[in-house]
């Protein structure tokens, strides 16, 4: 008994360099196993509070820039208006109001929450945006993000007023995608190399891709809304050995000046998850 | 003003500046990313404790991860160099007159050519153990290699501009102190 005291008094360093360096790895591994920042809500707001407090100074360098994506997705959204489009006389096409639809028993699946992006980072290799915008605003795990230009990243971790998103640049990152040409799926990632560009895998090669094509997210996505741009072709790569095409995707989304992005909550997809992860009965 | 109030004020500032600025910084290349945080360690006194200079140190990296959002990656390596510092600091500086006349390291302290070395060894050292185990994480050898190296280099050049721009007295070590 006497000896292991000893031993212990005499590598006592060593062995807390030891302790130090599993409880490290420990977080480390548990952080990536789940794809989730793994903090405390509490960490999560002090570090919030402060990332807000900056941003408010820095938020003043981006004022111009955002003002023109504003500005341009307001015009978006303004030619849909259903004043815009006039049935002329002699046509027989009606135009239906989304409201008119929604009573004709249609109902909602996606709703948008905007949000202010209060802290990003992209120059690491798994890269997290902080919101303002928690649990108590009505935010939840496995939310879509996206953008005014297009989709962002997916909610890992949520405290009363803050929540943790994992970008598209995160190396853990991964969004089910369609080409806009065929519908032809596959899915996104990053390979870590740079901010501005995403890999798209398992595209297959019977479809014709060309350089500029735009990539969608896909119906196959429980989190996305189908049909929201990601980026364009930048690049095309086919081994001979594979079946499948390697592209290169420029992100829509500029991740260098994120400031507004939109919460999307779909309301069914608790219920979607549960049937899917649910053990279908063997007859 | 005393030595644990001065190294209270240098960790907010080194977090600070890591993480308003040099994360911040548009990335250059793939290789290339700016670290100068862990300064801090290597500018703690000569005669701090072992086993504090090692609780001091892992804190010191979970407080970066905690702004960085992967826990454990930067306080593995901190750790690391905080434990190698005091040997390393016995092999290269003359033990006798160095550390009983001065407080902390510094280049005017121990001379351009040892402490340069000294910053060399440990910068390595912290970049190979943060690259390694984002390597284990994805894994591409060339990767590896490449920003082992790029960042190392960069590390240096700032730690260099660093010490000129913050020209630390050689403060002498008092028997009130």
């Amino acid at each position: 008994m006497k000896n292991i005291f000893l031993f212990i008094r005499r590598y006592f360093t060593f062995l807390s360099f030891l302790l130090l360096q599993v409880v490290s790895i420990i977080l480390l591994s548990n952080a990536s196993k789940t794809h989730e920042a793994f903090f405390s809500s509490s960490v999560n707001e002090v570090t919030g509070n402060f990332n807000q407090g900056y941003n408010n100074l820095r938020g003043y360098f981006g004022l111009k820039e955002i003002n023109r994506q504003l500005a341009e997705e307001n015009a978006r959204l303004k030619n849909m208006l259903s004043s815009n489009f006039q049935a002329s006389d002699t046509s027989v096409k009606t135009i239906i109001d989304t409201l008119v639809r929604d009573t004709l028993g249609r109902s909602r699946k996606f709703t948008y929450l905007p949000a202010h992006v209060v802290n990003s980072s992209y120059t690491l290799q798994s890269n997290f945006l902080t919101l303002e915008r928690g649990a108590a605003q009505g935010v939840k795990k496995g939310m879509a993000v996206t953008g005014p230009q297009g989709i962002v990243g997916v909610v890992v971790e949520v405290s009363p007023n803050y929540s943790r998103v994992m970008s598209l640049l995160h190396r853990n990152s991964k969004v089910s995608a369609m080409m806009k040409k065929d519908n032809s799926a596959g899915s996104v990632e990053w390979d870590g190399v740079d901010p501005s560009h995403l890999i798209l895998r398992n595209v297959t090669k019977g479809s014709k891709v060309a350089v500029g094509d735009t990539v969608l997210t896909s119906n196959y996505s429980a989190n996305f809304p189908p049909k929201l741009i990601i980026g364009t072709v930048a690049g095309i790569s086919s081994e001979a050995s594979s079946n499948f095409y390697t592209l290169k995707i420029k992100t829509a989304t500029n991740f260098f000046n994120v400031q507004y992005v939109y919460l999307i909550e779909n309301v069914r997809y608790a219920e979607q998850m549960q049937l899917e992860t649910s053990q279908p009965k063997t007859p | 003003m005393s030595s644990l109030l001065k190294n209270m004020i240098r960790f907010v500032l080194f977090i600070l500046f890591q993480v308003v600025i040099l994360n911040e910084v548009p990335p250059l290349h793939q290789f290339i990313v700016p670290y100068v945080y862990f300064l801090f360690l290597l500018w703690l006194p000569f005669s701090i404790n072992r086993f504090l200079l090692l609780v001091i140190a892992f804190l010191f990296g979970l407080t970066l991860d905690f702004f960085t959002g992967t826990p454990g990656l930067h306080a593995a390596p901190c750790v690391l160099i905080a434990y190698i510092r005091p040997y390393l600091l016995n092999l290269i500086i003359p033990q006798e007159t160095t550390e009983q006349s001065y407080l902390e390291p510094s280049p005017r302290n121990i001379g351009w050519a040892p402490y340069g070395l000294y910053v060399g060894l440990l910068s390595f050292a912290h970049h190979f153990y943060l690259v390694l185990i984002e390597w284990l994480q994805f894994g591409n050898f060339l990767f590896f290699i490449g920003k082992v190296l790029g960042t190392t280099g960069i590390s240096l050049l700032l730690i260099f501009i660093t010490e000129l721009l913050f020209n630390r007295k050689g403060k002498h070590r008092t028997n009130a102190a």
